[in-house]
């Protein structure tokens, strides 16, 4: 008997399958290959159009190699610049590694790299490693990121968490305490709580427990961690009962999964992040600058290094837009170049790592 | 006499009934292990055809990676990804054959060589990303060849040097006996023995391990981020001592990108890998099939 029923049993079992997997994908179908891109296509287009009219550099025959490792939350923008920049000099070569902020800095205080993408300011013992092995720097902020706080759509109490509430469930005393939503605040359902964050190595991870818990590096345990964002979005969009955080430019990527938590910073005024906000650092204190570090010494032996930061520089703001990030503001810029053309070397946050809330504005012109 | 062997029957019949009955579940429960393993790669491959083959065109193989998705390709990382088979093989194939004809044909049979024995079997299970740190501090460090592809390579070919010569002796120890005492007879050495009988009769199978090796390391990751292969590289490695990106590293990084275009093309970037590694196994099977000798 089950001779004869196997064959059906298993085109079943087959078809069965193939149908659950055409679901999902079948919803993404039309977004993909189909009309949109078409417009994706022309917008692309301007927009190259605008980024060749900002390079006002002249081509030479440069040669060489630049070396650039680091943050993965930075890499899409230098990976943009890079691009950009081969079109004017075909000859330099710009490889970008992403070994995360922390691995980045190992290499770059080993004098293994000429630039180091990094998501946060250096840090004290990173500071001393690239002192031990003679390495000085320079630090240039090239964009904003926003860090959302993110739950599930079907979550509709949660709409705004103060940094006090959310203190209260990412610090480390909460392991095993803060379990469920009704801990959160008088009035939030009886519903248990689930958490989900960057992966303990990223950039991300310390500066939101900087920013949240007051301290670096210190958070609960018991959370689900990825250094991939895509698991975080698909883990919050499908538990009812998630609480994430994550770069911004996931959370534009996926409106429809997720739901934006807006942030009170202690004065009553729920600010949700996007350009205007996080630019103006009204979103606080979640807004974070991004950076490269510059190896000093590689400066004068490589000449192309000075060709590709200018280069940066002047076009950061447009394409760290492209690649979801929030330029910062022309002002910022011309005191970044500024600092670069005087060869200043060292941390405006005086190797403190991640520093919350302060004005790039302000500590760039105090120098 | 008759009664006796009448009730031998009925305790025979009820108990054959019984024993064919354990074996229908048997069979039913083998049945359903297998269906598992063919149903879930059926839908890896399935969800992944569904996602990459409207990405897939000869794009990937021209262009450059790109922030534009409908602009990227592969070329750096194939490239990358040819140039690190092509120098691993160099370097693992004569000194894994090599190992392997010592050990089965020439090596004596002493502890030192079960603890060597012993230990390359070992080293057929250990983590790839313990390799990786291996080459980090040795190849990239200590040698001072950097990221480069050399230092890829040898990284590759240590971690896959156990399976060759573990296929390499099974290979070897396939050849009878017989046909060494032959040629041992009519006055030929140990050496003219390997290189004109054994290694002959035995390298159809010793290919296919080396392909099979092969194909192993195509797929790796985990070693090549650890020696710092990069993942964003717009030109074409010059030669042995560039720097390299391969495949699974950019599709790694496809799929950590937040635009959903991006995780079209890693799945379209996965289905050229899946195209290289099953073309590399059938060529081994095939090799198998036409090549092998039989006693």
């Amino acid at each position: 008997m089950i001779r004869k029923v196997r064959p059906l049993f298993f085109l079943l079992v087959v078809v069965g399958l193939i149908l659950s997997a055409c679901t999902p994908a079948a919803t993404q179908a039309p977004s993909e290959p189909g009309q949109p891109q078409v417009t994706v296509e022309k917008v692309i287009e301007t927009q190259l159009v605008e980024v060749e009219k900002l390079i006002t550099p002249t081509p030479g025959p440069v040669e060489g190699t630049i070396l650039v490792d680091g943050s993965s939350t930075v890499a899409p923008i230098t990976q943009a610049v890079a691009e950009e920049f081969a079109k004017v000099y075909p000859q330099v070569r710009v490889p970008v590694g992403i070994s995360g902020t922390g691995g980045g800095f190992k290499k770059f205080c080993n004098g293994e790299t000429d630039i180091s993408d990094a998501s946060r300011p250096i840090k004290p013992s990173e500071v001393e490693l690239c002192q031990k092995n003679g390495i000085e720097y320079i630090e240039l902020p090239v964009a904003f990121d926003g860090l959302a706080v993110m739950v599930n759509p079907a979550n509709n109490f949660a709409s705004c968490l103060t940094v006090e509430e959310l203190k209260k469930i990412w610090e480390p005393a909460a392991e095993g305490v803060i379990t469920n939503w009704s801990q959160v605040r008088e009035g939030f359902p009886n519903q248990p709580l689930t958490l989900y964050g960057a992966g303990t190595d990223s950039g991300t991870y310390d500066y939101f427990t900087a920013a949240i818990v007051g301290k670096e590096g210190a958070s609960r345990g018991d959370f689900l961690p990825s250094e991939d964002d895509n698991v975080l979005v698909q883990g919050i969009a499908g538990d009812t009962n998630a609480l994430g955080f994550f770069g911004l430019a996931y959370y534009e990527e996926n409106t429809d999964k997720l739901k934006l938590v807006a942030i009170d910073n202690g004065d009553g005024n729920c600010v949700l992040p996007d350009i205007t906000t996080v630019s103006q650092g009204t979103y606080q204190p979640l807004s974070r600058p991004l950076f490269i570090y510059v190896n000093r010494a590689r400066v004068d032996e490589k000449d192309e290094i000075s060709l590709f930061i200018d280069f940066y520089l002047k076009n950061a703001g447009e394409l760290s837009r492209e690649v979801g990030y929030i330029p910062l503001t022309d002002e910022i810029y011309q005191l970044a170049q500024k600092r670069y053309d005087n060869r200043v070397t060292g941390s405006v946050f005086e190797g403190q790592g991640s520093t919350i809330g302060v004005s790039l504005a302000d500590l760039l012109s105090k120098e | 006499m008759s009664t006796l062997t009448a009730l031998k029957d009925v305790t025979f019949e009820r108990n054959l009934s019984f024993r064919k009955l354990k074996g229908k579940i048997f069979e039913i429960l083998a049945f359903f292990a297998i269906l598992l393993g063919i149903a879930m790669l059926l839908t890896l491959l399935v969800d992944v055809f569904l996602d990459g083959l409207p990405w897939l065109s000869t794009r990937l193989f021209t262009e450059f990676p790109s922030r534009f998705p409908e602009k990227a390709g592969l070329r750096s990382a194939l490239q990358g990804s040819i140039w690190l088979m092509f120098l691993t093989a160099l370097m693992a194939i004569p000194v894994g054959v090599g190992a392997g004809i010592y050990l089965e044909e020439f090596a004596p049979q002493n502890r030192i060589t079960r603890f060597i024995e012993i230990n390359v079997a070992n080293l057929a299970g250990v983590p790839s990303i313990i390799y990786g740190l291996l080459g980090l501090g040795l190849f990239v460090r200590q040698l001072g060849l950097g990221r480069t592809l050399i230092a890829g390579a040898m990284t590759m070919a240590l971690l896959v040097l156990p399976i060759i010569i573990v296929t390499t002796r099974e290979a070897i120890r396939a050849v009878p006996n017989s046909i060494r005492q032959a040629a041992l007879a009519i006055g030929a050495t140990d050496w003219e023995v390997s290189r004109d009988h054994v290694l002959v009769y035995s390298a159809p199978a010793i290919l296919t391990g080396v392909i099979l090796a092969m194909s192993r390391a195509i797929g790796e990751t985990a070693p090549l981020i650890t020696i710092g292969a990069l993942t964003y590289i717009a030109f074409d490695p010059k030669g042995p001592f560039d720097i390299f990106t391969v495949l699974p590293i950019q599709i790694f990084n496809w799929v950590s990108l937040p635009q959903p275009a991006f995780h079209g093309l890693a799945a379209a970037g996965i289905i050229i890998l899946l195209i290289v590694l099953l073309s590399m196994n059938a060529l081994a099977i095939w090799l198998r099939n036409r090549l092998t000798i039989h006693w």
